[in-house]
């Protein structure tokens, strides 16, 4: 266990929700409103953390345990992202399956607990969830499938710390295209524009917001906070391969937290200039990334 | 050197996804004429270190013909048309794309089976000419309108030349000019054709166009 | 000389373009064809060897073959192409098939194209650069497109693109062969040019042997398109059934020998570079499908121009069975491009005269033909009997040298294939083509001079082969075959 690295973890469990602000804002600006304060969302978690849950007596153990198992495999999936040249606290080879099957295992259990209520508006929100996330497994797996071989290496901290600038020269067209995919996966699985629309209440068109319409309380609490997380997770490993020099630790974390904030502002831009596509545009959508993903991958293993 | 001709060629086999996914007849035109500036920039990106009149004239002709003049071919030919309405190919567009990848990897298994004696222009040519070969000709099997078909045909042209580029011989500009100029008096030839077939059918889907056959049921 | 061969119709069609008087164009169009003929006579029988042209352009035996039947069929064809052209402008223009009212091309147009379709066949020909080469069957298929929408009715607009699109396509994989031939020249480091014929020649046995193969393959299939080899031949039956006669009978006498003579050229490379038999099995194989495609397509065909269009198939299946076979089968398909190219072009002429009289397509509404244009008639028949190959026409001569060929060395199935095939053809089109022949005729219809000296012209020829081969011709059939490989 990497101690250094923990202190990435608890950056992250500290500054994941400030991103939510950044988005919000910079939505607000292209809107020409004032938007809301940048640490809204601490407000929002404290708020709901105060507050008391009721729960439908249709609903099982696992309507209670949705939100907690989601939360934690997200913050499981936290230990194994790096920072920079820091290796993750948690790192072996082939960590990354273990990164896709706990992001996976949250959404599975945000998924199960949003058909425990037995509704089928529920129902409808988890299977689209449900598709558009198996069609993103390619691209996200693929994507980051194409640094092992230019990297050497079979773990999440061993290929971004490989990235450097001479492998942008050897292999710039492959990269770029894995990050196009990855960054297609990243607006998928957190739910933003031209996948989903996070502040829709239109029911033809919620994705993710249906299947969390009937938690309240600490338990909504926990699904914000863990969609934050994920956020800054995958985000993180984006701009891992996104800002390769490395330099001295100072250095690199602040380009790193103004990566992450430059991406907070480039998903708030993407929101604010694109339109939402067609439901069923979306899996041509994530195809395209997978292709872009396989193209990268081929690229580099010829 | 060869990271920029990576790029160019990476943009290509991306051009020709997109022609292969795209919907929009908008879309496909301004695509194709973006190959035909990718080739022109190609064309002066192999011969950087010894460009000369030939060369420039060269990237200069086919930017100008596959740029310039092929979309201006096109929409006169259209000018008459209604081909607003798109009309779904035998193929649709998702797998129009899975097969694409699939055709993409085939090309880089082929070419790893024709390795190119001494080339300039460094291993990523070889795939990337099959493959817009591949794709041009997918677009010609599987599109029903006209318009899609030669598209495609130049889409195959595109690759070929590809090709050609990759070569490094004497007379080859002379044989490349020519080539050009017997694409731009073909696709003349096809936009005329498609002007003439519009008028007298009132579509341009080469699928309904079954009249002759032998198929006497 | 060279030269002249090419410009001069090239030439003669920018102003057949620009007159505006019938009369004056179809005498440029007769005069240019007689011009032509003289000078290819001249090649064949002037004594002294046509001087070549750079290392890009020379006349060989072979050339000098496709050359002679090149211009022999269009100065038939021109003239008959004068009485054609007069009766289109005197007649109704409605459509035999649907009764519907259409337009001509303008005849400009028409006289402008057959003239600078002679000039582009007659690049091929005497061409020894394979680019140049392939300059020439692009340019032959961009200017015969027009020729075939001719009559501008819907059905021949669908054969003419059918026909522009699938030869556009071939055409292209014929260009990437001509890369990867390039491709496998450039190992050599002394060869300035590697599409050269010559040089590819001289170096053969250093060629890279992969990007050979691949090479002769795209080429063949290339190439192959625009010569009606079977599965590549969809666009044949269409473009030759709308077309009108007189360019139904060039395109199939002239054209796909031409196209052929790519093929021919790539199989000399492949033969002088020790690979001489995967060429040899590929052109076996291609054959034999196509005459399978043929007759498949023949049997109970109801329209007797696609039967001749199928025909073509089927000979252009003879031609490269003959190659793949190789010595005595190279002669046997050299000479029987000759009969081929006579016969079909006569018997197309012959059936243009059956439409124009009969104005109906469809074999089963036409019957006594013999008693109806007597003339055409006995063509008809006779055509019908050289081009399935019976004694004492030429074809049979042809066809039964390759059959030796291909029992001289062992190849049974090959050769048992090719009989059984034949006969299947006889037997359609002698149901189709005697049935029309025979019978009471409806009506006497006359037979203008012009629309009956053209085939008999060409009949004569056809009937001579079959019963005397010129030793001249001999020796230089021979030639060709000792070029070409084998023996």
């Amino acid at each position: 266990m990497n101690i250094a690295g923990l202190v990435h973890v608890v950056g992250a469990l500290i500054f994941a929700p400030f991103l939510l602000g950044l988005i919000n804002r910079t939505k607000a600006i292209f809107a020409g409103r004032t938007g809301p304060p940048l640490f809204q969302a601490y407000f929002d978690l404290l708020k709901l953390l105060r507050k008391g849950a009721v729960y439908s007596r249709t609903t099982t153990w696992v309507f209670r345990a949705g939100p907690v198992v989601s939360l934690a495999a997200i913050v499981t999936s936290l230990f194994l992202v790096p920072f920079g040249a820091q290796p993750a606290p948690l790192e072996f080879e082939g960590d990354l399956i273990l990164f896709a099957g706990l992001l996976a295992l949250a959404r599975f259990f945000t998924v199960i607990a949003a058909l425990d209520t037995g509704s089928s508006f529920e129902g409808m929100g988890a299977s689209r969830e449900v598709q558009f996330s198996a069609l993103a497994e390619p691209p996200l797996l693929l994507g980051l499938a194409t640094l092992a071989p230019l990297t050497g290496s079979l773990s999440l901290s061993g290929m971004l710390a490989g990235i450097s600038g001479g492998t942008w020269l050897r292999a710039g067209p492959a990269l770029a295209l894995a990050c196009a995919a990855l960054l297609v996966v990243f607006l998928t699985e957190n739910a933003r524009i031209p996948v989903d629309d996070p502040n829709t209440h239109l029911e033809l068109t919620m994705i993710h917001e249906v299947m969390v319409l009937d938690h309240g309380g600490p338990d909504l609490a926990f699904i914000f906070y863990g969609a934050a997380l994920k956020l800054w997770v995958l985000g993180a490993v984006l701009i891992g391969i996104l800002a390769p020099p490395q330099t001295g630790l100072f250095w690199d974390a602040t380009l790193r937290l103004s990566g992450m904030a430059a991406l907070a502002v480039l998903t708030g831009i993407i929101e604010s200039t694109t339109a939402r596509l067609r439901l069923v545009h979306v899996p041509q959508f994530l195809a395209g990334a997978g292709v872009l993903s396989v193209l990268a991958l081929l690229l580099v293993l010829r | 050197m060869n990271m920029w001709i990576d790029s160019v060629l990476v943009f290509l086999v991306l051009t020709n996804f997109l022609l292969l996914g795209s919907r929009r007849l908008a879309a496909r035109i301004r695509l194709s004429a973006a190959q035909g500036v990718l080739l022109g920039v190609l064309t002066i990106l192999v011969h950087a270190d010894n460009i000369g009149l030939r060369t420039l004239l060269l990237a200069i002709g086919t930017m100008t013909v596959k740029a310039g003049i092929f979309p201006w071919l096109v929409r006169r030919a259209l000018r008459e048309t209604d081909v607003r309405r798109s009309v779904e190919p035998f193929l649709s567009y998702t797998l129009s794309v899975l097969t694409g990848t699939l055709l993409l990897g085939l090309s880089i298994w082929m070419s790893s089976r024709l390795p190119l004696p001494g080339s300039q222009a460094g291993s990523l040519v070889v795939p990337v000419a099959f493959f817009s070969i591949f794709a041009g000709l997918l677009l010609v099997v599987s599109r029903k309108t006209a318009l899609m078909q030669v598209l495609g045909y130049l889409v195959l042209e595109n690759g070929i030349y590809t090709f050609g580029i990759a070569l490094a011989y004497e007379q080859q500009l002379l044989v490349e000019l020519g080539v050009l100029l017997d694409l731009l008096v073909a696709v003349f030839v096809m936009g005329i054709i498609i002007f003439h077939i519009s008028r007298e059918f009132d579509h341009i889907e080469v699928d309904r166009l079954s009249t002759l056959t032998d198929y006497h049921p | 000389m060279l030269l002249a061969l090419i410009l001069v119709p090239f030439a003669a069609g920018l102003v057949a373009f620009a007159i505006r008087h019938d009369r004056r164009r179809r005498a440029i169009l007769v005069g240019t064809a007689v011009a032509h003929a003289a000078m290819t006579a001249v090649a064949m029988f002037g004594g002294k060897p046509v001087e070549p042209m750079g290392e890009w352009l020379d006349l060989d035996t072979v050339g000098l073959l496709f050359l002679g039947i090149t211009s022999a069929l269009f100065l038939a064809a021109s003239v008959y192409a004068v009485g054609y052209l007069e009766r289109e402008v005197r007649s109704e223009h409605r459509d035999i098939e649907e009764g519907l009212l259409f337009a001509n091309a303008p005849e400009a147009v028409f006289t402008g194209c057959l003239l600078l379709f002679l000039s582009t066949m007659t690049l091929v020909t005497v061409s020894h650069h394979f680019g140049l080469l392939w300059v020439g069957v692009e340019a032959t298929t961009l200017v015969t497109a027009p020729l075939i929408y001719f009559h501008r009715h819907h059905r021949s607009l669908e054969a003419a693109w059918k026909y522009l699109l699938i030869c556009s396509v071939g055409i292209a994989l014929a260009l990437l062969g001509n890369f990867f031939l390039a491709v496998a020249a450039t190992r050599e480091s002394g060869m300035p040019d590697p599409l050269v014929l010559q040089a590819l020649l001289q170096h053969a046995r250093q060629l890279n042997v992969p990007w050979l193969n691949a090479a002769f393959l795209c080429l063949l299939v290339g190439y192959g398109t625009k010569m009606g080899l079977a599965p590549m031949h969809t666009w044949l039956p269409d473009a030759h059934s709308e077309a009108p006669s007189v360019v139904s009978a060039l395109l199939s006498g002239a054209l796909l020998n031409c196209a052929f003579l790519g093929i021919l050229r790539v199989q000399q490379v492949m033969e002088a570079a020790g690979q001489a038999l995967f060429g040899r099995q590929l052109l076996v194989g291609f054959g034999l499908a196509s005459l399978a495609f043929a007759a498949a397509f023949i049997l109970r065909q109801p329209d007797y121009k696609r039967m001749l269009a199928y025909s073509s198939v089927e000979h252009m299946g003879i031609l490269a069975l003959g190659v793949g076979l190789a010595g005595a089968g190279t002669f046997g398909a050299m000479l029987h491009s000759i009969n081929h190219s006579l016969a079909k072009a006569m018997l197309f002429l012959v059936a243009g005269n059956v439409l124009a009289a009969y104005r109906t397509k469809l074999a089963p509404e036409v019957r006594g033909v013999v008693s109806a244009l007597p003339v055409s008639g006995t063509l008809w028949v006779a055509g019908f009997l050289a081009i399935t190959g019976s004694p004492p026409f030429g074809a049979f001569l042809s066809e039964f040298t390759i059959l030796r060929a291909a029992l001289d060395q062992h190849r049974i199935g090959v050769a048992i294939t090719y009989l059984a095939l034949l006969g299947l053809i006889f037997v359609g089109m002698a149901s189709i083509a005697l049935k029309m022949a025979q019978g009471p005729a409806p009506r006497h219809a006359k037979e203008p001079l012009l629309s009956i000296l053209p085939p008999v012209v060409l009949a004569l020829p056809v009937l001579a082969l079959g019963v005397y081969i010129p030793p001249p011709l001999d020796r230089a059939l021979r030639e060709i075959a000792r070029t070409l490989g084998g023996s």
